[in-house]
This record gives C-alpha cells, sequence and structure tokens, in this order.
C-alpha cells in the first residue's frame, strides 16, 4: 500500500486542490489521487474505501471522471456500518446514472436496507431510492416502500411518499396500489408528513385519471378542511416563517386543490369560500405571505370560474405589480401573462401599473411588462399605450431600446386608426430610435406613405423637420431622403397642407442640403449614400434651378471606392448632362406600391426578393430598386418598337436587361434587380393585364397579376378623389395606373376644330375588332391634337358594354370623351366612335405613343384586349 | 419538481452539484458555466428569477440568491412557486449556519458530504422532504450521532469525513 496517498486525509487533499494556482497543478494533484485511489480499488483496500470514495465524490464535483469509483460505492452500501453506508448512498447518488446497468447490482442492497431495523438506515435507502431508482427498480421495491408508508416514524414516511413519487413516475401502472395508503396518510396531523403526502397525491392525480377522480371525491374537503385550519390556526412555531403558519404547507394544499378543482365545478364550489378567506386573510407584507397569495391566485385562475374571486385573484396581482421587491412584480407579471386570456378585462384595469413596470429598473421585469403590455394593447387604447411607450423610448437604457422599438413598432402596424397616426408614430420612432428599427418596418412605412396620396405633402415636410433633429437616426435619414427625392416640389412649395401643420418654408437648396449633408455623413452606409444619390437624380428634374449644384454633388462620388456608388453617380452624372430629354420620365414618382403584395411578401407567403433587409452590399435595397426600375421601364416602354399587344412584362424586362442604354447600371446583382423589376413591371400591369397573357411569366408574378382585389381596391381609392380632368396634378402621382384609371370618368366635350389634316390610321386590329384612328389639329394650339376613335366589329356577335381605355407617358395628357354607345353591332354594321384629346408637351421632340385597352362582353362573357400604338403619324 | 440545487462561489467554482435528473459530468460543467455567466453579469437590484428554458428545457425557473461569496441556485420547474422556492432556500442556508454555527464557504468545501446530508434531509428525489430547520437539524444531529455511535462496526482507523478530518 502506498502509505502517503492513502495516508492523505480527504481534508489534507481538499487543502492541496486548492493549493493549486493553475488549473495545471490542480490536475496533477487530482492524478496523483486518482492514481493512489484506483491502486486501492484494485488491492480491494477495505480500511480506506470509505475515505476513498469521499474524495472522489469531491473529484466528480471538480469534473474529473470517477467511473472507476462505482463498484466501491456498492461495496460500501453493502458494509454493514452507517457511515460507510451513507457515504456509500452519497456516492450512489452523485457518480452513477439510473441507466447503468451497475444500478442492478444494488436493487438488492436497497431491498435488505429498507427493511434494516435501523431507521436511519432506512432512511437512507429511501433517499437513494427516490433519487435513483430506475423502472426495475421501482418494480421490485415498490412494496416496500409502500410499507413504509405506514412505518412508526414520521421521518421514514415522509421519505417514503416521496419516494413513492419516483416510483410511480417510472412505473405509472403502480399508481393505484398507492392510492389507499396516501388517503390515510392525509389524515395525518405530522406537518412534514402531510406536506408530502399531499405532494404525493398531486403526483398521483396527474399520472392517473382514477386517482383523480378518487381523490377529488374523497378528499376534497377534507383537505380543504386542513388549509382552512392552516389559515386560522393561531399558533405553530415550527413551521412558522415569518410568522405565517406553515406557509409551504398552505402552498401545497392551495396547488393540490388547484388540480382536484380544475375542470370540476363542484370541487371547485367546495374550496370557494376556503380561497376567498386565504386571498383575504394572508399578510402580504412578507415573501411568504406573498408566495401563499400567488399559489392561491393561481388556484384561483385554474378552477372553474367563480364569479368575484377571479377579480379578487388579479387584484391581488395588481397590488403586487406595486410592490417593492422585484421578484414579486416579476412573478406577478407572469401570472398576469397567464390570467389575460382567462380575464382580459379584468388585467385591463391594471394598465396603468404594467405600464409603470415597462419603466422598472430590472430588465427582466421590463421585458415581461412589455410583453404584457403588448398583450394589451386594443383598438381602443392603441393611441395612449403607444404615446406612453413612446414617451419612455426617448430616456429607456441603450440595451432595452431594440426590444422596445420593435414591440411599438408592432402595435403602431398592427393597430393604427388611421394613416396620419400611423406616420406621425412611425416617425416619432425613427426619430428616437430609427438605429433599432429593422429594415422591414421601415420599407412598410415607405409602402404605407406612397399610399396616402393625401399626406405626401405633410410627411415629406415632417421628415424634413425630423432629419435636421435626428440626423444620427440611420432609419429617419433614410426615409427622409426618400421622400425628398420623391416628393421633393411638395416640400418646397408647401402643398397639401394639413390643418394641424405649422407652415414651413423650405428653398430648393435647403431641400438638396440635406441630401448632400447625408450624403457626406461619415456614418451613412452604401444603402443611405445610394439612396441619396437616387434622391439627387429626382431632385435634379423637380429643382432645375438646382441641377448643376446637384450635378457637382452627384460628381463627387464618382471616385468612390464603393462600386455601386462610383457606377450610380457615373451614370446619373450622364442623365443629367446629356439625357435631359429623358431625364424628366425617367425620375417620374413611383407608382404606387401595392401594401397587400408588401405585406404578404413580408409574411413570407411570396417569395423574398429585395424587400427585406440584406446587408450585401452587392444587393441593392427595396427602395432603390425600385425607385430605379419603374422610370427604366416606362423609358423602355416609350422609347422601343411598338411591342407585340400579348408580349408579358418579363419580355420587357428582358429586352431592359438585354442591351438598352441603361442595361448597364443593373449589372451588380443582376438577378436581384431583375426581381424586382418584374414585380414593379407587374404592379403597373396589373389592373390590365389578364392572367392568361402572363402564361410565359413565372409563378409569382401570376400570383401578383391575378390579385384582382388589391388591384380592384387600389382603383376604387384612387378613382374617387381624382380630378376628372386628365391632366395630372402633382399631387396625385402619375403612374400608368393612373393613367388609365383616369379613363374612367366622364369627361366634358372638346369643340371640335379643324386644324393640318393627318390620315387616319388604323391603330389597332385583332380577329374581331379593329380601331381607326382620324386626327385633326385645334388651329393656335400644335401641341393638341383631336382624335376620333371608330371601332368595327368584326365577328358577326354583338358587343356589349364596350369600354374603351388608354393610357399615356407622362409627357402626354390625355382627355377621354364619353363614347357614342357602348354596343357594338356584328358584321361591320355600324361603329361606336369615341373622341380623345391628346397634348403633348414635347411636341416637335416626340411623337405620340398610347396604351390602350378594349374591354366587352360576348354573349355576356368578358372579353379584353390591349395593345400599344405607336403608329402615329410624325409630328402630332 | 426541483431539478438540481447547485452551490458555486463567486468565482465560478462549483461548491455542491446537485441534480435530481442525472447529467453527465461535463454537462453538469457546462451548465454550470453557464449560470455562472448569468449571474455575474446580471445588476444589483433585479428580481433572483432568471428562465432557464435554454438548459433545462421549456418553463423550467431558476432561483438565486447570494450569500457572502456564494450564489445558491436552484432549478425547478413550473410545478414550484418561485417564491416558495426563495423561502426554501432561506431554510437550507439557516439549517447549514445552525449545523456549522456560522457557515462559511470553507465549511461546505471541507464538509461537502455533511451539507449533502443536510440536504438530502430537506430535498429528496426533487421534491421537499422538510420546511422545518428545526426538524431538519434534528435529523442531521441524529445521523452525526449515527456516524459516532456505529463507529464500532467499521474498521478502526477508517475516517468518517464526518467530524474533525
Amino acid at each position: 500500500m502506498n502509505p502517503f496517498s492513502s495516508g492523505t486525509r480527504l481534508r489534507d487533499m481538499i487543502r492541496a486542490i486548492r493549493a493549486c494556482k493553475t488549473a495545471a497543478e490542480e490536475r496533477a494533484v487530482v492524478r496523483k489521487e486518482c492514481a493512489a485511489i484506483r491502486a486501492a480499488v484494485s488491492d480491494n483496500d477495505n480500511d480506506y474505501r470509505h475515505r476513498n470514495l469521499a474524495k472522489l465524490m469531491f473529484i466528480h464535483m471538480l469534473g474529473y471522471p470517477t467511473h472507476f469509483g462505482q463498484m466501491e460505492c456498492l461495496k460500501l452500501i453493502a458494509a454493514p456500518g452507517f457511515p460507510e453506508k451513507r457515504i456509500g448512498y452519497l456516492g450512489l447518488m452523485l457518480l452513477l446514472d439510473e441507466r447503468q446497468e451497475v444500478l442492478m447490482l444494488v436493487t438488492n442492497s436497497l431491498k435488505q436496507d429498507l427493511n434494516h431495523t435501523n431507521q436511519y438506515i432506512v432512511g437512507l435507502a429511501l433517499c437513494a431510492l427516490g433519487n435513483i431508482s430506475s423502472a426495475e427498480m421501482a418494480r421490485d421495491l415498490a412494496p416496500e416502500v409502500e410499507r413504509l408508508l405506514q412505518f412508526r416514524d414520521p421521518n421514514v414516511r415522509k421519505k417514503a411518499a416521496l419516494c413513492s413519487i419516483r416510483i410511480i413516475k417510472k412505473v405509472p401502472d403502480l399508481a393505484e396500489n398507492f392510492v389507499n395508503p396516501v388517503a390515510s396518510l392525509l389524515k395525518e396531523k405530522h406537518h412534514g408528513v402531510l406536506l408530502t403526502a399531499i405532494q404525493l397525491c398531486a403526483d398521483l392525480c396527474i399520472v392517473s385519471e382514477e386517482a383523480l377522480e378518487y381523490f377529488r371525491k374523497k378528499c376534497t374537503e377534507g383537505l380543504v378542511k386542513v388549509l382552512k385550519d392552516a389559515v386560522n390556526s393561531p399558533y405553530a412555531p415550527e413551521y412558522d416563517i415569518a410568522g405565517i403558519a406553515d406557509p409551504f404547507l398552505q402552498i401545497r394544499l392551495l396547488r393540490i386543490l388547484r388540480i382536484l378543482g380544475h375542470g370540476d365545478a363542484d370541487a371547485s364550489d367546495l374550496m370557494n369560500d376556503v380561497l376567498a378567506q386565504v386571498a383575504t386573510k394572508t399578510e402580504s407584507n412578507k415573501n411568504a405571505g406573498n408566495a401563499i397569495l400567488y399559489e392561491c391566485v393561481e388556484t384561483i385562475m385554474s378552477i372553474e370560474d367563480s364569479g368575484g374571486l377571479r377579480v379578487l385573484a388579479i387584484n391581488i396581482l395588481g397590488r403586487f405589480l406595486s410592490n417593492r421587491d422585484n421578484n414579486i412584480r416579476y412573478v406577478a407579471l407572469n401570472m398576469l401573462m397567464k390570467a389575460i386570456s382567462i380575464d382580459g378585462q379584468a388585467v385591463q384595469r391594471h394598465r396603468a401599473t404594467i405600464l409603470e413596470c415597462v419603466k422598472d429598473s430590472d430588465a427582466s421585469i421590463r421585458k415581461r411588462a412589455l410583453e404584457l403590455v403588448y398583450l394589451l394593447v386594443n383598438e381602443t387604447n392603441v393611441e395612449p399605450l403607444t404615446k406612453e411607450l413612446i414617451d419612455y423610448l426617448e430616456v429607456s437604457d441603450q440595451d432595452f431600446k431594440g426590444d422596445l422599438t420593435a414591440n411599438i413598432c408592432s402595435i403602431v402596424e398592427r393597430l393604427s386608426p388611421d394613416k396620419l397616426w400611423y406616420i406621425d408614430q412611425m416617425l416619432k420612432v425613427l426619430c428616437e430610435a430609427g438605429n433599432y428599427v429593422k429594415d422591414d418596418v421601415w420599407h412598410a412605412l415607405v409602402v404605407v406613405i406612397t399610399n396616402a396620396s393625401n399626406l405626401h405633402g405633410y410627411t415629406v415636410r415632417s421628415l424634413y423637420r425630423a432629419i435636421q433633429t435626428s440626423v444620427d437616426q440611420e432609419a429617419v435619414v433614410r426615409v427622409g431622403v426618400w421622400c425628398i427625392g420623391e416628393y421633393g416640389d411638395l416640400l418646397v412649395n408647401n402643398i397639401g397642407m394639413l390643418d394641424i401643420e405649422e407652415p414651413l418654408s423650405v428653398t430648393e437648396n435647403d431641400a438638396v442640403d440635406v441630401i448632400e449633408l447625408a450624403i457626406k455623413r461619415h456614418t451613412s452606409d452604401l444603402t443611405t449614400r445610394s439612396m441619396c444619390l437616387i434622391a439627387l437624380l429626382k431632385l435634379s428634374s423637380r429643382f432645375p434651378s438646382c441641377s448643376q449644384r446637384i450635378k457637382e454633388i452627384v460628381n463627387q462620388s464618382k471616385g468612390s471606392l464603393l462600386l455601386e456608388l462610383q457606377q450610380r453617380s457615373i451614370e446619373f452624372n450622364s442623365i443629367i448632362d446629356k439625357h435631359q430629354n429623358i431625364r424628366s420620365a425617367l425620375v417620374e414618382r413611383m407608382p404606387v406600391l401595392d401594401e397587400a403584395t408588401y405585406s404578404r411578401r413580408r409574411d413570407g407567403s411570396l417569395p423574398v426578393n429585395v424587400s427585406t433587409s440584406d446587408k450585401n452590399s452587392l444587393q441593392n435595397p427595396n427602395g432603390v430598386t425600385k425607385t430605379f426600375n419603374a422610370p427604366l421601364l416606362d423609358l423602355l416602354d416609350l422609347s422601343d418598337e411598338p411591342a407585340p399587344p400579348n408580349s408579358s412584362g418579363g419580355d420587357f424586362l428582358q429586352d431592359l436587361l438585354g442591351g438598352d442604354i441603361l442595361s448597364s447600371s443593373s449589372h451588380t446583382g443582376t438577378t436581384q434587380p431583375q426581381k424586382s423589376g418584374t414585380d414593379v413591371l407587374l404592379d403597373l400591369l396589373s389592373t390590365g393585364s389578364p392572367p392568361a397573357q402572363n402564361g410565359s411569366s413565372t409563378a409569382d408574378i401570376l400570383s401578383i397579376s391575378q390579385d384582382n382585389n388589391s388591384s380592384v381596391s387600389a382603383l376604387d381609392s384612387l378613382s374617387s378623389p381624382m380630378p376628372q380632368s386628365v391632366h395630372i396634378a402633382p399631387t396625385t402621382g402619375g403612374s400608368p395606373i393612373m393613367d388609365l384609371l383616369d379613363g374612367f370618368g366622364p369627361n366634358p366635350p372638346v369643340p371640335k376644330d379643324n386644324g393640318p389634316a393627318y390620315p387616319p390610321v388604323v391603330a389597332f386590329e385583332s380577329n374581331s375588332l379593329s380601331l381607326t384612328f382620324n386626327f385633326s389639329k385645334q388651329s393656335g394650339s400644335p401641341q393638341t391634337t383631336n382624335i376620333e376613335a371608330s371601332f368595327t366589329n368584326k365577328s358577326s356577335d354583338v358587343y356589349t358594354d364596350f369600354i374603351f381605355q388608354a393610357a399615356v407617358p407622362k409627357f402626354l395628357q390625355l382627355h377621354l370623351e364619353p363614347a357614342s354607345s357602348n354596343t357594338l353591332p356584328g358584321n361591320g354594321n355600324g361603329s361606336i366612335t369615341q373622341k380623345l384629346r391628346v397634348t403633348n408637351n414635347q411636341h416637335g421632340k416626340k411623337s405620340l405613343v398610347m396604351r390602350i385597352r378594349i374591354s366587352y362582353k360576348l354573349n355576356n362573357k368578358d372579353m379584353l384586349e390591349e395593345g400599344q400604338i405607336s403608329n402615329f403619324p410624325r409630328g402630332l | 419538481m426541483i431539478r438540481g440545487v447547485i452551490i458555486i462561489n463567486d468565482q465560478g467554482k462549483p461548491r455542491l452539484i446537485k441534480f435530481y435528473d442525472y447529467q453527465p459530468i461535463e454537462k453538469q460543467h457546462d451548465i454550470i458555466r453557464n449560470i455562472y455567466t448569468v449571474l455575474c453579469n446580471r445588476a444589483e437590484n433585479v428580481s433572483n428569477f432568471v428562465q432557464a428554458d435554454s438548459t433545462f428545457g421549456p418553463d423550467t425557473r431558476l432561483v438565486y440568491k447570494t450569500f457572502a461569496t456564494l450564489y445558491f441556485i436552484v432549478i425547478f420547474d413550473e410545478s414550484e412557486n418561485e417564491l416558495a422556492i426563495l423561502d426554501l432556500m432561506q431554510v437550507f442556508v439557516e439549517t447549514l449556519d445552525k449545523c456549522f454555527s456560522n457557515v462559511c464557504e470553507l465549511d461546505i468545501v471541507f464538509n461537502f458530504s455533511k451539507v449533502h446530508t443536510i440536504l438530502n434531509e430537506i430535498i429528496l428525489g426533487g421534491q421537499v422532504v422538510e420546511m422545518s430547520s428545526a426538524e431538519v437539524v434534528k435529523a442531521v444531529d441524529e445521523i452525526s450521532w449515527q456516524e459516532k455511535n456505529k463507529f464500532s462496526h467499521s474498521s478502526s482507523n477508517a475516517t468518517s469525513g464526518w467530524q474533525r478530518r
């Protein structure tokens, strides 16, 4: 025997380990000790086994492997003495896994010890069995444990009861054996035994439905009485905690009552009185009392509805919320979260207190409270609650702002009563915490802004103010820059003033200043700078007087190391410089973005294109790409050769990407712009193209164009406030969709006048229909052309509900007058005539071009024909 | 059900590890490291509760309390009352205090098997046995007496690890 190591006492080993200064030293000491213990194990050394196992347990706690000591546990357990058995059982519980085979060997020792005459040894065995019993052991030893439930010493009865819990959890079939013994244990007066019996009873109810029924019938009344006694008992000093009689027993009683009362009205009835007593009589100035109240609330919430009790319970939680103890507030919030689904009204009453908890100094309480507030918000209280939250955003901790912002944005998006409010709140959030706002949130804001045509002016002015004060918040800068680019003219001209607004005087140069500042700010990232460039390009057309200055600013990015910026800068510079004639068309205002499409895409039901945030610098961010592509398409549509009437959007796009003058601008991240371009195009076409014509496009595209609901609603909302004249006021924006819409309105007749003669053209011809245009000019206004359209039906059937619509690009203005009839007889037997008046703002530079759409009913079937007319005589 | 009781010191060194579901030793130490990281980053004036879902599955919670240089930690599931567990920890610490008369970290280090025995008298298989520290002390005293008086049963030079050594 190695005298040194075996001679080391446990205490000395611990000292040696504690004296180690490095992990390596500690490992060395442990290695040496382990080696000595192994040697002792193989020598089958009886003398030091006890001490060696104690050492091993310590070594185990430090995280070293100790499997070689497992058999030593069994040997110690089999030893006759109490000290050996104690350490043996401790080792068994710490070192062994219930799944290990070795454990089977201990069953016999356990059986003997459970029958030992020394009750302390019985106690050790029960404790070990309760901690590590496997299913086999549970089956083998259940009879012993069951018998021990009636042992004379209460300490053994307690342990046997808890040991039984392990047994029935491992082998639920054994539950029925324990039902009767437990029923008699529940009549015990000994607090400790009663406590454990109640726990066993609860677990029996959980594993066995029959047990639950049995206890519900036989024991509910008795348990209610015990609780009543505990609440009213004047004195039980040894179980008092802070002057409250045996709080833990009360808590266990409340828990078992909860299990018995849940889903059973009769049992619930029995306990109503005592619950009310607990709720009202328990002192709440100590943790123990609050623990009872907390448990009581949970029980009241779980049992069958008992009217006033629930209100009482929620009021207790309300009181908890103003408690000074963080723990109490924390559990109250947790419980309110559960209660909200049971009695939302009652919880609402504590809204103000909950809101205070959002401002708590404890982060976990703040987080809970915020989650709860989120659940509490509804249409009626959204405005004051949001105001409170936004006000708090100003002063909240930095690390809480992210959560808070996300929650506010979500609330605002979910429940905003109107767009003005939505925009106002979002701007506030952006100003306070723009850097915490997720990309999809401000993207959604942009979508909403484009849809709120009457608020464009207000929004851009608010953003202009916001940018001045919150220049460090990226999101506000981006949205601001975008809006100034789009609606810069509304900003400087104070168009669309709302009553609530203060007048603002901004010069064109001021607006450009803002963007120049944003693009030059060193913290602006690629996305922001790209957006600035786009905005500048747009402003160069909106503010002709600043064009030169803008060109200089754009030029400064020509040398940028960021390819994207450099490229944009060079391209835009060339547009400003060399392509004056197309610039205005190129930088038209964005078409209205479809909210439904965006929100669906955001929810993930559509393939996510560019709309979601992606930090990859090669991909163009959402807003940028869209602004970019829409003008491109306009341009393309009109400068290209006439496209075949049935060609789908995708083809246009292909043309565009194939060899157009600006195609190079799309070649970074080619797929991304292409996809989004398609979307935009289809947004434009969605009112027009029937699904069939899109056969060649992708499924994604089909789903958009078939979405008649959204397009129809867009039509409704847009057509009503529109002026009936075709003149496109700046406020109404000018997408092709809107032009199409204008066609619906009745127009005043235009006096016919003679002008220079132009030959009539067959503007459109299909198998079933032909359309001829006759032209005349008004004297004195060479820009205006009067067109008389006449439709002839080539088929033999009558067309009814005949409607003709036309759309023109921006540089043209179109008046449509009512048609002569809406019925077109068959076989060329008569025709419908309709007068159009087109004003060409770029007379002499560009010739007319027009898209048309003809719808009618053939035998009550809806028919639709479309086309583009580019064969107008020159000089119109 | 209580899932585990852990005592670690303010350096993150484990002083008592007791899990009521078997956890391999490596996992135990992972858990302790995680808990320690969370606890030592917590501010002073915050609640004693931490969600422990990530380590122990849904709806498990962790209550901790600091006593001098030690963190006492109890991990438990939704069937236990958080506030009551706080009281339970108080009972545990009071009992230690009575058994070691003014307990300190070193008492726990050098008498870890006794601490385990005390804990076993309070919690058994994840369930509370006894909430009265007087009762626990009584039971522990009786066990001490057993240790001394059954000494003759074991070989004369075996150490008990219980007293003095």
